[in-house]
């Protein structure tokens, strides 16, 4: 599974403080503790820290490519934040993360993706919101896929995110999830990839690292690629190479777990 | 109607390791040698790079056998006690792209050559050819822990292949090829898993992944040649899955595995039936190389040249 590393958010207090005062060795810290702790991509999220947010994204970029060599996740709602970041991005592997699944929107960031060679996270919602059902999520992932065949970005490099929600919102939803990335697996050959912001699940819960791990290891025998998570979290991904190694997506070895963080 | 074409593409790809040093680069070859760098499985051109050409490693040993057939000795009379000129035979006439120097004479109830005698048979070997060198033991732990690391400092800076790394003994010799810039060898007995194991501990004692070279315990046609090509495919997969410990090339054994066999070996006098053992021998060692050429192997240990000639032959027509 491919682990994005999800720390370096403006959300979280300790980036935030960095972000306002331009002090670079919190980011530095993260961005390579996330690394040596098997994150394949660094979620880079500038949240509401500064105002000039583009500023601020391409301090973020330029400061974690400085750190490390580990791709990145540039993260934001805004087009132009997202532009920022990949005007800075020093030729490494790249994700946009997000853009919903309206057409009108699909259309500006599958360009962009290709232009920068860059994969893409395409969430399962549109102007009408999060659908709470099956079939309406994978048309919209479907709307995704046939966007992406019309403008020539390759399927594995588009990632349906189907959107996971606060267990104490809705309780059926890990289990209908699983249903939406399986079918979403075989909506196109070669499949197109799935991802999922996994912390969501657990928000206002007593027992978060728990719930994270259970729905994240039940995700992934649906075929789940990959999961924005808290890396530095031993516990999640021990669970995440395991579930792997299970699924027979990776050989074993009796020091498979420090193999995997290679 | 033209039918779609099938193929697989994969992202990534066996790690390119460099065999032998010139000069310039503190060594004393006049040719390197490149293996690895395969994006596909093995021969699968349509799909995508194959990576660096199979070569063949011919194997020279530091004592005269004791054991091999009259067909076996035949092309090597009167070099069998010279490892330098039966080296040299092997890349001037019969067409080695490399040698491989079989310790088997350091094997106390063997020759029991002792550890200076080997290491001026590694010196006169390296100043007979010009090709880099693969250097194995004899497969004794304690023996070979104590003349592996005295050889790879006397061929310094050659890098050279030396083997075997096992789970259960690698530090010394992973040490040694770290300390005098050679690639190691790393064993499995016909086991997928420790052979990931063994990659995962020699690296993690920070020996380069791209100095590794992956060896399965081989079985001969007839004798399990199967489950060596299963696991060496699987393995394959594994690396264009993305798998870094799995990643490493590959060398197998087919001339000792195959010489053993006793279909290669009995008489005719004995098994009239089976025909002349001339050909029968040098076709079993051909048929057991390419079967595991095949499965994804580019170093393949050989020892009859017209074996040889027969396993060159056919991977002119699958590589060019």
């Amino acid at each position: 599974m491919i682990a994005v590393g999800e720390r370096i958010n403006g959300m979280f207090s300790d980036v935030r403080k960095a972000i306002q005062a331009s002090d670079p060795a919190p980011i530095i810290d993260l961005a390579q503790r996330q690394t040596e702790c098997g994150a394949k991509f660094l979620d880079i999220n500038v949240g509401t820290a500064a105002e000039d947010q583009k500023a601020a994204m391409r301090w973020l970029v330029e400061t974690v490519q400085g750190a490390c060599k580990t791709p990145l996740s540039i993260d934001s709602q805004k087009l132009s934040v997202v532009k920022a970041g990949l005007e800075v991005a020093d030729g490494r592997s790249l994700l946009i993360n997000s853009v919903s699944g309206d057409s009108d929107k699909l259309d500006k960031y599958i360009p962009l993706a290709i232009e920068h060679d860059a994969a893409l996270v395409a969430l399962t919602m549109n102007v009408d919101g999060v659908p709470q059902n099956v079939e309406t999520r994978l048309e919209i992932a479907l709307n995704i896929v046939s966007k992406a065949m019309e403008h020539g970005l390759d399927l594995p490099k588009v990632f349906i995110d189907p959107i996971v929600l606060p267990v104490t919102c809705d309780q059926k939803q890990i289990k209908f999830l699983c249903e939406v990335i399986s079918q979403t697996k075989i909506l196109s050959d070669p499949a197109p990839s799935t991802i999922v912001g996994l912390s969501n699940v657990s928000q206002g819960t007593s027992q978060r690292h728990l719930i994270n791990r259970i729905a994240l290891v039940m995700l992934q025998a649906y075929g789940l690629d990959a999961a924005i998570i808290d890396v530095l979290d031993t516990d999640i991904m021990d669970a995440a190479i395991t579930a792997d190694m299970l699924l027979d997506k990776m050989i074993y070895s009796d020091s498979y777990l420090k193999a995997a963080r290679m | 109607m033209p039918l779609p074409a099938l193929s697989e593409s994969h992202s990534a790809a066996t790690n390119i390791v460099t065999l032998g040093a010139t000069a310039d680069q503190g060594g004393t070859r006049t040719t390197t040698l490149q293996i690895g760098g395969a994006k596909t499985l093995p021969f699968m051109d349509g799909d995508g790079d194959c990576g660096h050409n199979v070569l063949v490693a011919m194997d020279v040993l530091d004592a005269p056998p004791d054991n091999w057939p009259a067909d076996l000795v035949e092309p090597y009379a009167g070099v069998l006690d010279d490892p330098a000129a039966w080296a040299k035979k092997c890349v001037d006439e019969y067409g080695a792209d490399l040698i491989c120097l079989k310790l088997d004479g350091i094997d106390p109830d063997g020759a029991n050559r002792s550890t200076e005698q080997t290491e001026e048979t590694v010196k006169a070997v390296l100043g007979a050819v010009g090709c880099p060198l693969v250097i194995w033991g004899c497969g004794i732990d304690a023996r070979d822990n104590e003349v592996l690391p005295m050889v790879s400092g006397a061929a310094k800076g050659e890098r050279c292949l030396i083997g075997c790394a096992k789970q259960e003994n690698y530090t010394r010799l992973a040490a040694s090829c770290i300390a005098d810039g050679h690639n190691l060898i790393c064993l499995a007995p016909l086991d997928i898993n420790i052979a990931k194991q063994v990659n995962t501990l020699v690296t993690e004692m920070e020996l380069p992944a791209d100095r590794i070279v992956m060896y399965q315990t081989t079985g001969a046609l007839g004798y399990g040649i199967e489950y060596a090509y299963s696991i060496q495919e699987r393995q394959r997969l594994a690396a264009l899955g993305g798998d870094k410990m799995m990643m490493m090339p590959v060398i197998c054994d087919a001339g000792y595995e195959a010489w053993r066999a006793k279909e290669a070996r009995t008489p005719e006098a004995e098994a009239p039936e089976w025909g002349s053992e001339t050909e029968r021998g040098v076709t079993w060692e051909a048929t057991t190389a390419i079967t595991l050429i095949h499965s994804g192997c580019d170093i393949i240990r050989m020892r009859h040249p017209r074996a040889v000639t027969a396993v060159k032959k056919a991977l002119e027509g699958l590589q060019g």
